[in-house]
């Protein structure tokens, strides 16, 4: 329960880090936005990696390859189609 | 390795995650802060590498190779227009690996206790419902599924009827975690739940659905990271869960409307309101040539781009016009309502791309004010957004709705195909106002027309 619960504050603290920062992103850049915090929730990559490579059984091998594939599309697509999307508002600086 | 430098090592990709989200508040510093998320993300991938007793490299090489070559190929070679079908692939496939992950540590931990079964059952519901209605937003909006909300009578009790069930067979599991299979029963009906909700959500809502999912593929990370007891996917899970709900409130906000209005009832099944009454014998259609003349007298020129201007592809087109007119002295500024177009921001992303610079494009708030000392107002494309009904009637399904109050400029310009509704299916009186002109064709083509007569006259 104490674990659970110290995880639960980083839980809640970070939501709000999470209001303070991206309060102050503008509409303009709100779908490259979309896009790079939606490859940031790729970081579930972490756990497909561990069931990937664990060889417990070969179900939890199964889900995790699954997983890790699905995973790496997103932070893999996810960061570089945002980098294209800023290219394009970088330029007319 | 040390336990230590392990949870620093993770604590540091957190920190630069939320550097790289900052970044992303300006244009100018958004290209490092989006490289600096990358970063976190490999250093994350790379300690899980050296840290964990790895078996086997081989699975875990083909899947980055796999997982890395599918996300190229599609982040390099997807249209602009098309990148809010994009945000929804990627949305889906983070909840789906989150919400696998989720059940294949329910099956290597041995005697799992309350708070691990009941995370897992947390992810396995959420990463389920993003990943089938992602599947069902795309599809929407590559128009393989109907646009339509599908509505049926007790809909709302046959998706609750879902969720219900979910829950109940989740907390059971929680109960007895021996009854591993049950795992899949849960996430199973969560997906059904998934397609139930979004397939009864129409075109025009989503802006919020996109959002909606965005925040629920934080939210099963995050779930995913109790799972695993990893302050890594906690921290980065909540980050984007809070990204998205803010997004969602936003969309919800430009539409005043509420976010169950959106999810259980909303748009579509509006009754035909008198479409002869207000149109009959007052739409007067104009050609380029005279929206041309117009241009030419005029000092401050607006453009309202709308989805009808992604739909066509006119984006070039519109910055031909934008250019020339520019290189004529007119002032032109563009308009962009929030829910314009299929995701927040999805017009700004679409006139970056031809190089328009940001600070031509305006908010609903700034431009507003501006429309009285403007000569000629253009809407490409776009319906509901530019309704007067919005403020005059409080019966209509708009009502309250910010809009763009294009009618107080002295000439609006409306490219559209023809008279049809937008997707709020109802008629726009702002079509037969006195100072309306109508320019029936389709969005390329009429622009392309406008900028030759330009060039002509």
């Amino acid at each position: 329960m104490e674990d659970f619960m110290m995880y639960f504050t980083i839980f809640v603290l970070s939501m709000f880090v999470g209001f303070e920062v991206i309060t102050k992103v503008p509409p303009t850049l709100h779908t490259p936005l979309m896009s790079g915090s939606n490859a940031i929730s790729g970081i579930t990559i972490v756990g497909a990696l561990i069931s990937a490579g664990s060889h417990h059984t070969t179900l939890t091998t199964l889900l995790g390859f699954v997983a890790l594939v699905f995973a790496t599309v997103n932070v893999v697509g996810g960061f570089l189609v945002t980098h294209r999307m800023l290219e394009m508002f970088r330029r007319k600086e | 390795m040390e336990k230590i430098i392990v949870n620093l090592a993770y604590l540091l990709s957190a920190s630069l995650f939320i550097f790289g989200l900052k970044g992303l508040s300006h244009p100018r510093t958004a290209v490092r802060g989006n490289m600096l998320g990358a970063l976190g993300m490999l250093i994350a991938v790379v300690v899980t590498l050296l840290d964990k007793k790895i078996a086997d490299f081989s699975l875990i090489i083909a899947g980055l190779v796999i997982g890395a070559a599918i996300g190229t190929l599609l982040a390099l070679k997807v249209e602009m227009t098309a990148m809010p079908q994009l945000v929804a692939v990627f949305n889906g496939l983070g909840g789906g690996a989150s919400a696998l992950v989720a059940g294949a540590a329910l099956y290597e931990t041995k005697n799992p206790d309350y708070l691990f079964t009941t995370a897992s059952v947390a992810s396995g519901i959420i990463g389920a419902v993003t990943f089938f209605g992602s599947g069902v937003a795309f599809g929407k909006l590559q128009g393989i599924i109907n646009e339509r909300p599908v509505r049926y009578t007790g809909e709302q009790v046959v998706k609750a009827l879902f969720a219900i069930a979910a829950v109940t067979f989740g907390a059971y599991l929680v109960l007895n975690p021996q009854n591993l299979h049950l795992y899949w029963v849960i996430t199973g009906l969560s997906s059904v739940l998934g397609v139930l909700l979004t397939i009864a959500i129409g075109g025009a809502d989503m802006p919020v659905v996109i959002a909606l999912l965005n925040s629920y593929s934080g939210l099963a990370a995050a779930a995913t990271g109790f799972v695993l007891q990893n302050n890594a996917l906690i921290i980065s899970g909540s980050l984007v869960g809070a990204s998205g709900i803010i997004l969602t409130n936003l969309m919800c906000k430009a539409m005043n409307r509420s976010l169950l209005n959106v999810l259980f009832g909303g748009f579509g099944e509006v009754v035909q309101t008198s479409e002869e009454d207000i149109y009959a014998g007052k739409v007067k259609a104009t050609s380029p040539e005279e929206v041309a003349l117009l241009l030419e007298g005029a000092r401050r020129a607006v453009i309202v781009p709308g989805y009808g201007m992604a739909v066509a592809q006119a984006q070039y087109a519109v910055r031909d016009l934008y250019n020339l007119l520019e290189s004529r002295g007119v002032e032109v500024e563009f308009a962009i309502h929030p829910v314009a177009g299929r995701m927040p921001g999805h017009m700004n992303v679409l006139l970056a791309e031809v190089d328009i610079p940001y600070e031509k494009m305006k908010e609903l708030e700034d431009i507003n004010p501006t429309f009285e000392q403007t000569d000629v107002v253009i809407v490409i494309g776009a319906n509901d957004v530019v309704n007067p009904l919005a403020q005059t009637d409080p019966k209509s399904p708009i009502a309250g709705m910010p809009v763009l109050e294009v009618w107080k400029a002295k000439t609006v310009v409306v490219i559209k195909r023809s008279l049809s509704p937008g997707f709020a299916g109802i008629p726009n009186p702002l079509f037969a106002m006195d100072n309306a002109l109508m320019l029936f064709a389709d969005a390329k083509k009429a622009v392309q027309d406008i900028v030759n007569a330009l060039k002509e006259g």
